[in-house]
This record gives C-alpha cells, sequence and structure tokens, in this order.
C-alpha cells in the first residue's frame, strides 16, 4: 500500500460512512456488559423498520464512563445515552433525528467531557475497534507512511525527543533516548516489544486502549521499529485481558494483509513481523527483563541490569521495550509534530495521561488530561467526587508500587516530579479513590499481601521481606503492634528498597512508607499502649 | 543438529492437533513453552502429567523445567475445574467494593473457598487477579462472563441455578 492507496482507501471508506444519515455506536468495551445484546437489539429494530440504508449500527471502543455504561453515542449530535438496556434499542432508533430520549440522556457539558484532553483515547469509542478501514478513514496509518516515505530513521528518533515522551508504563524514561540507544546498539538483529503486561490491579487503560484502538498500537510499534531497525516483535498482553488478545490478533491479521506488517512494508524495503505473547498471571512479568524471560519461554524472573534490553535484551539482541500506551501517543506526535506534543504539559512531563479512575469515586472509569493538572480536578470534577454522602481520603497512584496521597496535597498537579515528590509514583496510571469508610492499613495490607505472592522468589530481600512486612501489617490489624513492630517495618521498608533486586521488590514497601508518613496516627492507634508492658509480651 | 525422536500425541484425542499446531507454528522452539501451554490448558481445561511430558519430549525440554514454568504462572492449573467456574476479582477496587460478601456467602452456604470445586463437579470457585473492569466492582466472571452491576444479587442467582439450588 502506497499514500495514495491509503488515502483512496481512506476516501472510499468515509463515503461508506458518510452514505447513512446516523450512526449508533455501542461500547463494546469489557466494561459495559450485555454490549452484544444492545447490539443485536439496535441492528434488528433497524432491521424491521427498513433503515439498513440510513442507520448504521457499530461497535465502537471504550467512551470513558464505564459507570454509567453501557453507553451508546449517536452521531450527529454527540448524543450520549447511558445505562442503556437491550429493551432500550427501539426508543432509541425512533428518537433519531427527534428529540433525543431524556430518560437515557448524558449531558454533553459534563465535566466528565469537557474537562478532558483526548489524544491517545480521541479515537477511542469514536470507530469500530476490529474494522482497519475505519482506523484508516479516521487518519490512521497516515504518520507511518509519511515516516516511511519522507524521514530517516534518525529524523523519527528526533521528533520523539524533541517531543518530550516519556515512558507511560511508570517509570517515565525519555522514549526518545530509549530509542536513540537501541538504535545505536551493535547488533545485526534487534527486536521491539511492547509490554501491555497490565499487572497493578485497579489499573485498565492498556486494556481499554488495546481493546478499543488496536491499530494505534501497531502503528506506534512500526514507526519505532524502523526507528531503532528492528524486523522482528513482540506484543506482550494478559491472558486475564481476552478481548483485547482478539482484537489485537485480528489487528495484525488486517494489517499483515495490507501490506502494513510483514514483508517490505509499503513496497519499502522495510520487513517486520509482529506476534503475540500472552502472560500467564505474573505480575513481576511487567519488569523488563522479566517479561523478556517470559517471552523466551521461561519462568518470569528477572535479572539484574545493567547490561540492559536496549543493549542486551531478547536473545541477548538490542531489544526496544516500550509500554502500549507509550506506543499510542507516537502516531500524533508524528502527525501534529514535536511541537504540539511538548506544548501540553509541564515542564518535565509533557502531554497527556490516561488514568483510570476507580474506587470509591462517581465516575469511574477512563479519563485522558493534560500532565500538571491538578489531581483534585481529575478526582471531584471530572471524576465527580466521593459517592453516598462519604469524605475523601486519600488516592492511591501506582497501585502496589505507589503511595497514597492525602485530601492536603490533592492540588499538586499530576507529573512524574510532583506525585514522586510526594511519595508516590505516576506507574501506568491507576487512581484508586479511598474514602473514609477504609482503613489505611487494610489497603496497605491488601497491597502488601499482593506483592508476597507476586514476589518471583528469586532474591531474598523481596522473598522474605514482603512476608515479614505483611506479617507486621497483620500485628498492626489486630491491635497487636508494639513500638518495637513499628521500628521493625520501618527498617524492613528501608531494607527492600534498596537491596532488592527488581522494581517489585524495591517499590514494595512505596505504600506502606506512604501511609506511615501520611496516616502515621493509624498505625499508632493500633498499637498496644507503652503503659501496658504485660500485653506486650503475652 | 540431528533431529531427535520426536512422540506421537498421548491419545488418538482430536484436541491434540490444537497443541500440536501451535508447536509447529512456532517451529518446535523452547520459546514455544508457554504458548503450547497455553494452548493445552484451553483445550483440555487443564494441564496433567501426560499432558506436560508430551509437550516436553516434542519441545526437546527437560520435564522439571516445563513443571517450573507451569508452577511459575498463576494462569496455569494441574487440577481440572468443574462444568461452570465463578471467578472473583481480586483487584483493588474490588477489594474496597466488597468481593468478601460473596466469598463468605460461598463458603457459608456451599462451604467452598476459592481454588475448590463442589463435590458434584458442577461449580469451582476461583480467585482471578485484576480484570480491569474495575468500574462494575466487585467484579464477578460466570464461565468467563463479567457480571453487570449489582454484581452480588446476579451472581447468587446464576449459581443457585446452576447447583439446582431452590432454596
Amino acid at each position: 500500500m502506497n499514500r495514495e492507496e491509503l488515502k483512496n482507501l481512506a476516501d472510499e471508506h468515509s463515503r461508506h460512512l458518510e452514505g447513512f444519515t446516523h450512526h449508533i455506536l455501542v461500547c463494546a468495551g469489557l466494561g459495559c456488559p450485555d454490549n452484544e445484546a444492545i447490539i443485536a437489539g439496535l441492528r434488528r429494530v433497524v432491521a424491521e423498520q427498513h433503515l439498513d440504508k440510513q442507520v448504521l449500527v457499530r461497535k465502537a471502543g471504550c467512551m470513558g464512563l464505564c459507570a454509567l455504561g453501557p453507553i451508546v453515542l449517536i452521531q450527529p449530535g454527540e448524543i450520549t445515552y447511558h445505562n442503556v438496556h437491550p429493551g432500550d434499542a427501539e426508543e432509541i432508533v425512533a428518537a433519531l433525528g427527534k428529540e433525543p430520549v431524556p430518560r437515557l440522556l448524558l449531558s454533553e457539558d459534563l465535566p466528565f467531557f469537557t474537562r478532558q484532553y483526548k489524544n491517545v483515547l480521541a479515537l477511542s469509542g469514536r470507530i469500530d475497534p476490529e474494522s482497519i478501514e475505519d482506523y484508516i478513514a479516521a487518519g490512521g496509518y497516515g504518520s507511518l507512511l509519511g515516516v516511511l516515505t519522507t524521514m530517516r530513521p534518525a529524523d523519527v528518533i528526533r521528533t520523539v525527543q524533541e517531543s518530550g515522551l516519556r515512558g507511560r508504563g511508570g517509570a517515565g524514561y525519555p522514549t526518545g533516548l530509549k530509542w536513540a540507544t537501541v538504535a545505536k546498539a551493535l547488533g545485526e538483529k534487534k527486536f521491539i516489544i511492547c509490554n501491555g503486561d497490565e499487572g497493578d490491579p485497579g489499573a485498565f487503560m492498556d486494556r481499554s486502549i488495546l481493546e478499543s484502538t488496536p491499530h494505534a498500537v501497531l502503528e506506534g510499534m512500526i514507526i519505532a521499529a524502523y526507528a531503532v531497525g528492528a524486523n522482528r516483535g513482540y506484543i506482550y498482553v494478559r491472558a486475564e485481558y481476552p478481548l483485547a488478545v482478539k482484537r489485537l490478533q485480528r489487528a495484525i491479521h488486517e494489517a499483515e494483509r495490507k501490506n502494513l506488517l510483514g514483508h517490505a512494508i509499503c513496497g519499502t524495503s522495510f520487513d517486520l513481523t509482529l506476534q503475540l505473547r500472552l502472560g500467564a498471571g505474573a505480575f513481576v512479568c511487567g519488569e523488563e527483563t522479566a517479561l523478556i524471560a517470559s517471552v523466551e519461554g521461561r519462568r518470569g524472573s528477572p535479572r539484574p541490569r545493567p547490561p540492559y534490553p536496549a543493549g542486551k535484551g531478547l536473545w541477548g539482541c538490542p531489544t526496544l521495550i516500550n509500554n502500549v500506551e507509550t506506543y499510542a501517543n507516537i502516531a500524533p506526535i508524528i502527525r501534529c509534530g514535536a511541537e504540539w506534543f511538548a506544548s501540553i504539559g509541564t515542564e518535565q512531563s509533557k502531554g497527556t495521561k490516561v488514568f483510570a479512575l476507580t474506587g470509591k469515586i462517581h465516575n469511574a472509569g477512563l479519563v485522558e488530561v493534560p500532565m500538571g493538572m491538578p489531581l483534585r480536578e481529575i478526582i471531584f470534577e471530572i471524576g465527580g467526587g466521593i459517592p453516598d454522602g462519604h469524605t475523601f481520603k486519600g488516592v492511591q497512584t501506582g497501585g502496589p508500587s505507589g503511595g497514597c496521597i492525602p485530601e492536603e496535597f490533592l492540588d499538586a498537579p499530576v507529573s512524574y516530579e510532583s506525585l514522586s515528590a510526594l511519595g508516590s509514583i505516576m506507574g501506568s496510571g491507576g487512581m484508586i479513590v479511598i474514602d473514609e469508610t477504609s482503613s489505611m492499613i487494610d489497603v496497605v495490607k491488601y497491597f502488601m499481601e499482593f506483592c508476597m505472592e507476586e514476589s518471583c522468589g528469586k532474591c531474598a530481600p523481596c522473598r522474605t521481606g514482603t512476608v515479614q512486612i505483611h506479617r507486621l501489617l497483620t500485628r498492626f490489624q489486630e491491635r497487636q503492634a508494639t513500638a518495637d513492630d513499628l521500628a521493625m517495618l520501618e527498617e524492613l521498608c528501608d531494607l527492600l528498597k534498596s537491596a532488592s533486586l527488581c522494581g517489585l521488590g524495591q517499590s514494595a514497601p512505596n505504600p506502606v512508607l506512604s501511609s506511615l508518613r501520611y496516616f502515621r496516627q493509624e498505625y499508632l492507634d493500633r498499637m498496644i499502649p507503652a503503659d501496658t508492658p504485660g500485653e506486650a509480651n503475652s | 543438529m540431528p533431529a531427535l525422536p520426536s512422540p506421537p500425541p498421548p491419545t488418538d484425542d482430536t484436541r491434540w492437533q490444537l497443541v500440536d499446531r501451535v508447536m509447529q507454528r512456532l517451529d518446535y522452539q523452547p520459546s514455544a513453552l508457554i504458548e503450547t501451554l497455553h494452548a493445552a490448558q484451553d483445550a483440555f481445561g487443564f494441564l496433567d502429567k501426560t499432558t506436560l511430558g508430551y509437550i516436553a519430549a516434542r519441545l526437546h525440554l527437560p520435564p522439571a523445567k516445563v513443571f517450573g514454568v507451569v508452577t511459575f504462572y498463576n494462569h496455569f492449573t494441574l487440577q481440572p475445574k468443574g462444568e461452570h467456574t465463578l471467578a472473583v476479582c481480586t483487584g483493588t477496587a474490588c477489594h474496597l467494593k466488597g468481593k468478601d460478601r460473596v466469598l463468605s456467602w460461598m463458603k457459608e452456604r456451599y462451604h467452598l473457598v476459592p481454588g475448590e470445586t463442589t463435590a458434584d463437579n458442577k461449580l469451582s470457585l476461583v480467585e482471578v487477579r485484576c480484570v480491569g473492569a474495575c468500574a462494575l466492582a466487585p467484579v464477578m466472571l460466570t464461565d468467563n462472563t463479567p457480571i453487570g452491576k449489582k454484581t452480588f444479587e446476579e451472581a447468587t442467582t446464576i449459581i443457585k441455578e446452576w447447583l439446582g439450588d431452590e432454596s
């Protein structure tokens, strides 16, 4: 496929879509149950009323407001319906071109919609994830064709460097720098990997991106492979995400058929084959060296770095590993330019970030905001605040590797620097809101139990340290802790941070440390009073 | 390298073809192990000794290595599952929003804890890692399908139906 053929295909498909007077888009993501029945219901009503030529019922990706799902979007008019049931089909079809159904209508002025800045999610919920034509008609693969025909690999890397994009998987390493390192690394064979092992419990950005716009991730990967000189790649996705796997498989197959993947891509001399690899339920495989071991078919045990994968990765070859959301940012950067991307966000953290809002929050779902937006705005305006009259206690960012930020710091902007200064991390984008009904010790113990079970067992600090910290937290939970326990808890946290082999162990104490910093009283309240030493010994 | 002898499938069950196909596609490389295990578990529901032995032999891997990989990953199971499965998500949002309620109900009513199957082999109860449908928390999946809001009520209705429990 060359540029002209791509343009023709885009025009032809756009004409096909424009041939319908109304489009009904139904969220067909994991978060909207019953969507198949809704789509079937709508199609049946449309067929019965002989509207097949005027009304197109399509499945679409995630529209973000999962708490009010299933969501249905009517175009033109940007009419959004919430909590739709299969039985609502007749009413929805009858209202096309007339007054929308008031019972189901969501106001388009909701801060949830107006305060977001959609870049990675721009096409999510707007196109059929299972149709490459839909993606192409929306301008998809245009960046790739532009790169292959007008840019040298070094130009691509420079653009990504200038954009200031940083890894969206959590650590925030500059993406362009990583690409430059892999490009410079010596080796005939190079690999590219997409890290879709989103193991942080309570985070679903990558699932949603893969389910909603799989081609955007592929396009980013193909551009990256061209830039660093890789000819083979793997997409590693959790087995817990069967729908994302299915859609990716389909997307790879469609891209191959259109010669956007495979041999001599778009008539150039560039080859790239991409294969899917399924995770098998191991949180540690989100760590890049463990992920590489898993792609090689082995136990997902991490190894010390350096050497970094950029120099010695998959089968000892230079390997570029980026996260799903990082790749999804690439095509927009190429299309709109590094300057545009760098104009969004803060000095050190550029662009937008997708967050999964969950826990005790009204508008649980998926949002995308410019970096630098205050946490308060995300939680109280976009997220709609805390339901059922409860009060905000804290927001956990970065899941089991992050920390909990209390009310007093809610005006902090979301950026890699500010969150880490608060003792948490940006992480991959999970934001779990906690209200006053939850005990911090219970939450922290939950995360430690998770790390304890997920520790791969290779290094002693993590293997035994997580068990000991969990045991100490249980003592606090049961109000049996002593001052010695508190001292021991802090010492162990410090030890894990400094002596563990990989990120899992190094970051496992973060929730404990941040709760000791902001919610210390809860620990003190659960200790045996110092003046009753008898009990402490019993 | 001289070709090592490759054993035929343990039985004439046609499901072995699904397993063979994956190994063939990945050229019988040792790196095909995890993909092959997925295919075998999808085909048979669980991984038994015969299956692991066969895969080890076909990929020319020591059986201990295969066993090591299988037991490393949570997704693989060495036990057969019941006719139906109730999976309870253990993600953070589900923890905060009361996943324990259904677990206590299962324990009280059917004496079933996660990882167990009822005596009549009708139902297995399992805990799964975050499935990423956090807005529906607490998330439960009945035979891999997430149930919508009002999870507890819906789950208990489905379970009772499966088990023929009319009380």
